[in-house]
């Protein structure tokens, strides 16, 4: 009896303490955050298409932001963000997907937009080699995305393929929280038409993705 | 041809008969990279902007017509030996944070006389037009090579500046949602055929951060690490850091101490 209640005396004593430890862990953690912003407004400055209002998070950037390095992102907040988010997702009125994947090959492989060096009248790219594999006469791809060779082969040449590569491109924060993957429709860094083009270099049967 | 190819080729300097052999044999760029690396081992560019750098640091210069030679760049005035090692660190005298770009700001208003805006007009070289701040960079770092990083966070100001730079790496914003995280929080990544470095990993960051400044063999000149993080939040489509701003030494903080223990050896070549 009398160790029982030692032992419940213990564990509330030491929830108290990881309470207190946790507590203050993240007291000073919102003021390096608040500290961290601050600054960059102190000292970064517009140039060209990048101004300063870029350093403002929407909710989805914030909520990205508190839950990285080793704050794992909760299932809940996760199916949270991926349900605001889908309801963004704008799918072309005529109901075509699929554009011209000899288009979507450039797309995928212009690493332009956005920058301040970029003229803001061109075009922007995808810039999807630069994170995943498409196809196989492309040797210069990165890993930071999955490969994505045989992609409409693998899953099928459905429209509902199609729909989901539209929207993965179009907001990929719709399927899976906090990707480090650009929301490129939702963001306006793709045209309509360049996402149609992109989603035939996947869906497309003929597409060298497909080969 | 693909731009890096291009500017690989197009670079001009003494080893010219060892570029031309290389260029006749073109296979993957890593192992052309890689192969010439090798050919230029004894002879890397950036000695010139060591040479100048060294130069400048002796030369009378600015209103005061005064050299920097008791320039305080973290070990004590004048002592240049192992001093890149040790910062950014805490400077009493600008109750500051302050990397080493930063610090020459200061060194060059004090002792010199030479205004903020001055001492930072040519900050990032461009052929003809030559960056004072790159050439002192380049010298006063190699004289740090061999030596191990080890950056301080005893001073309250120095955690503070440790713990804002990490908030800074994570900070995820803009039109891509990038965070300098994005690519640099994984081991074993790649952007197209470029190796990622992960930045919270000893191992990785301090591989990055001791081969600082590097003669960069694509754009034909020694860039810092303050142009790494500049060019950086380019292509995160960021706005500008301002250089040699307390925000980029904040950064440079975080990038720092995650190196310490690492062997320096820069200035290095890269491609």
């Amino acid at each position: 009896m009398e160790k029982t209640y030692q032992r419940m005396v213990l564990a509330a004593g030491l929830a108290v303490a990881v309470g207190m430890v946790g507590c203050a862990a993240m007291q000073e953690t919102d003021k390096s955050g608040e500290e961290a912003l601050t600054l960059m407004k102190k000292d970064f400055k517009s140039r060209g298409q990048a101004t300063v209002d870029r350093l403002n998070q929407d909710d989805v950037q914030a909520l990205c932001t508190k839950y990285s390095g080793d704050a794992a992102l909760p299932p809940e907040e996760a199916r949270r963000v991926e349900a605001a988010q889908m309801a963004h997702v704008k799918y072309p009125a005529d109901g075509k997907l699929l554009g011209d994947w000899k288009a979507g090959e450039k797309v995928a492989q212009a690493g332009n937009g956005m920058q301040w060096s970029d003229n803001p009248s061109k075009p922007g790219g995808g810039n999807c080699y630069a994170c995943h594999e498409l196809t196989k006469a492309e040797l210069s791809f990165g890993t930071i995305g999955p490969s994505l060779y045989h992609f409409g082969r693998n899953r099928g040449f459905t429209a509902e393929s199609q729909k989901y590569a539209y929207g993965k491109v179009y907001n990929s924060e719709a399927f899976a929280a906090c990707s480090s993957m650009p929301r490129f429709g939702a963001h306006g860094i793709l045209t309509e038409q360049q996402i149609k083009d992109v989603v035939a270099l996947l869906m497309d049967p003929h597409s060298p993705v497909n080969q | 041809m693909n731009p890096m190819f291009r500017g690989v080729l197009v670079v001009g300097f003494s080893a010219v008969a060892a570029a031309t052999a290389w260029a006749q044999k073109p296979s993957n760029t890593v192992q052309e990279i890689e192969r010439y690396r090798e050919l230029l081992q004894d002879g890397n560019p950036a000695e010139l902007w060591e040479a100048r750098g060294e130069a400048l640091w002796k030369e009378q210069r600015g209103p005061k017509h005064a050299s920097l030679e008791r320039c305080d760049i973290g070990l004590g005035p004048g002592v240049v030996k192992g001093a890149y090692t040790v910062l950014p660190r805490y400077f009493a005298d600008t109750d500051k944070v302050q990397d080493l770009e930063s610090r020459l700001v200061t060194c060059m208003g004090a002792l010199q006389g030479i205004s903020e805006s001055d001492a930072k007009k040519v900050h990032f070289g461009n052929g003809p037009k030559k960056s004072v701040m790159e050439a002192v960079v380049a010298w006063i770092t190699s004289e740090s090579r061999g030596m191990k990083m080890n950056v301080s966070l005893d001073n309250p100001k120095e955690k503070e500046a440790y713990e804002i730079g990490k908030k800074m790496f994570f900070y995820r914003a803009g039109p891509h949602d990038f965070s300098c995280a994005t690519c640099h929080s994984h081991d074993g990544l790649r952007i197209r055929l470029q190796d990622l470095p992960n930045l919270t990993n000893p191992r990785d960051a301090q591989r990055a951060y001791t081969t600082w400044p590097g003669y960069r063999v694509s754009q034909g000149e020694v860039r810092t690490m303050q142009h790494r993080i500049f060019d950086c939040y380019r292509q995160q489509r960021f706005p500008e850091p301002g250089y040699a701003s307390d925000a980029v030494s904040a950064l440079t903080m975080y990038l720092a101490r995650n190196a310490n223990g690492g062997t320096y050896n820069a200035p290095a070549l890269k491609r």
